[in-house]
Order: structure tokens, then sequence, then C-alpha cells
């Protein structure tokens, strides 16, 4: 069965990486468990993007990293678009892929530049194209962003350590999951 | 339980105590707009957030009331009206929230300065600013919930969504 986040969720799958419906990269059994609720167009999601990847490579098999959608759309309104592109190319087997593409490119996320980026991917850039169009993913994404602010996100990025919101800067995230794991 | 509705009822200067479960909701009667008024008597029959916050213009993606912006739906879904209120002008309000696009009123308690917070409980004599300060008020005035967040840190919206949830069991039952 898919997990969802629906209402009466226990807050705990609202803050811990889900196996069953979350992108994950790493184990889920490893012993750190960091959640990261997003937005592509968001430019702290952006600045946060690198220490991320930096904090995979540090922490190797220690760390499993979820990645779920909460776009501002007032703020961003190319933000829906591109979590829908990085929907559509995980149903292509691709969403790594495109999540990275799409927060190193953030100031490229118009549709013309999606039909890139899933053609740069060897992806069907067309089924993608029209599976963001017709908001194939929406319900998805709807459901990660009702599930993050129910377990507390309060902007972006908001990433959660082993359950708990992490409050400090991005740059002593490392840090924080150190101690999280000790 | 989620953690922020663990939070205690003072404010941390430990000054005043903040209004509470229970508790009437005073009235307020303030600018909106530069020449509109806004009463909280005249949400009678919905749920109310209310939502004090230290100043307009808190850096963007962080920002307490743009998140809320977004999250307006949600609240919809409750049938509750959100309110925003600082001590700063109109004029100030006017600019931040077109700048931002929200689509919700904001009050001014600017004059007298901090009359409204001061009346909640929640305004910081030092600063000269209010508390971030939460509270969800029932169909009848009541306070149903409230929450003071350590200044720097934006407190979401989960426990405003758990007390609606709570106002609509009630209302079922």
């Amino acid at each position: 069965m898919i997990e969802t986040l629906g209402g009466g969720s226990p807050t705990s799958i609202l803050t811990l990486p889900a196996p069953r419906r979350d992108h994950i990269r790493g184990s889920i059994g490893a012993p750190i468990k960091m959640l990261e609720y997003g937005d592509f167009e968001c430019p702290f999601c952006g600045h946060a993007y690198p220490i991320v990847k930096m904090i995979e490579q540090e922490l190797g098999d220690n760390l499993c990293y979820a990645f779920r959608h909460f776009p501002l759309t007032n703020m961003h309104p190319r933000a829906e678009h591109a979590a829908e592109a990085a929907e559509a190319a995980g149903a292509q087997g691709m969403f790594w892929e495109m999540h990275d593409l799409l927060f190193e490119n953030q100031n490229a996320l118009e549709e013309e530049d999606l039909a890139r980026y899933a053609a740069m991917l060897g992806l069907n850039a067309r089924r993608l194209i029209a599976e963001v169009l017709a908001g194939a993913y929406a319900m998805r994404i709807r459901e990660d962003f009702k599930g993050g602010i129910r377990g507390g996100v309060n902007g972006t990025p908001t990433f959660f350590i082993n359950g708990i919101r992490y409050d400090g800067a991005d740059d002593e995230l490392l840090a924080a999951l150190t101690r999280a794991a000790a | 339980m989620n953690k922020d509705e663990a939070h205690n009822e003072m404010n941390p200067a430990g000054r005043r105590t903040v209004l509470s479960r229970g508790e009437a909701a005073p009235d307020i009667n303030l600018r909106c707009t530069p020449d509109q008024w806004l009463s909280l008597k005249e949400l009678r029959g919905q749920p109310v957030i209310l939502a004090f916050y230290p100043a307009d213009w808190s850096p963007v993606c962080g920002d307490q009331m743009a998140l809320y912006n977004e999250i307006l739906s949600e609240f919809q879904q409750f049938n509750a009206a959100l309110i925003g209120i600082s001590v700063d002008g109109t004029w100030c309000h006017a600019a931040f929230a077109k700048d931002r696009k929200l689509h919700f009123p904001l009050l001014a308690d600017f004059e007298p300065k901090g009359a409204v917070a001061r009346l909640y409980g929640v305004y910081r004599d030092d600063d000269g600013v209010s508390e971030r300060a939460l509270f969800v008020i029932d169909p009848e005035g009541i306070i149903s919930w409230s929450y003071v967040s350590p200044m720097g840190v934006n407190p979401g919206a989960a426990g405003i969504i758990s007390a609606l949830e709570e106002l609509q069991q009630r209302k079922a039952a």
C-alpha cells in the first residue's frame, strides 16, 4: 500500500522519510534521516542545494535523504510546474536527475526549459510536458504541501533531522546532522 | 502533540500574561487600509486566526505572512478568516502587502501604538513591537488557542491547523 499524508496521519510521517511514497537517496535504515521540504524556484533552496550535496558525500551510507515539494506559488510562479516536471521525470525513473537540473538552473524554469532538461536526460519530453500541463502530479504535490504545513514547515527550505525541525542556518546543517548521529 | 502547542502562556519577558484558551477575545477596531477599518466583531460566526508579528519586511522566503498567504486555501477550508497585525502604519502595510501579493488584511496597531497587542498581552515594551503571537478565535469570539513564538522563529501553521481541526470537531460533535 502506498503511504499517504492525509488527515489523521501520525506526525512522524510528516517529518520523517516515508519509504513507500517519498523520493529517497540513501538507505531508509540509515541512522540519520533528513527530510527536506523545498521549492525549485526558491533562492534559499538553491543556496542549500550544494550544501545538501556536500552533506550527502560527507555522510555517505549514514544518511537517508528525502525531498518533498513545498512550492510557494504566489512568490514563485514557476515553482509548481518545476515540481510537476520533477514528478513527471520521476514517473520515467529520473526524479533526482531532474531535481538536480532544476536546482542548478533556477533562473530557467519556463516550459521550454523543462522540455530541454527532459531531452537532456533522455526522457520522453513530449510526455513530460503533457503531464506537467495536465497537472498529472498536482495531487501528489498538494499532499506533500499539506503534509508539510501539518508537520511544521515554516518556509523553504525546511529540513527535518530525524523528525525534528531544524531551525538553524544551512551552513551549520552538517554539524547538526553529525550531532544527530552521535 | 505538536511541539508548537507545548508552549507556555507567558510571553518570554514574563511581564504580562498572554490571553489564552477560554478567554473572550477583546474586540479590535483598526485600520486595514488608509481609509478602511476592520473590527473583529464583523467576523463573528466564523473562526478567526489573529497573527501578531513584529514588523513588515522581514526576509522573503522565511517570512511568516508570505507563508500564510500561500496556505490561505487551507484556512479557508475551515471557513477561517486570517488577519495579520503589527504596529506598522497602513501605508507601510499597503506597500508590504502589494510587494508580497498578500490576499488577506493587515491591521495597523499604530495609534495608540501597540494598544491591541497590549490588550492581548503580547506587546514588547523594550522593543516597541508585538511578539510573534498567534490566536485562534472561535465563531463566538472566544479564544480557543494561543501561542507565542520565540521572536526569531517563524512558527509555521501546524498549531493553527490543529486548533481549527479541533473547532471543526467540536462543531460536528
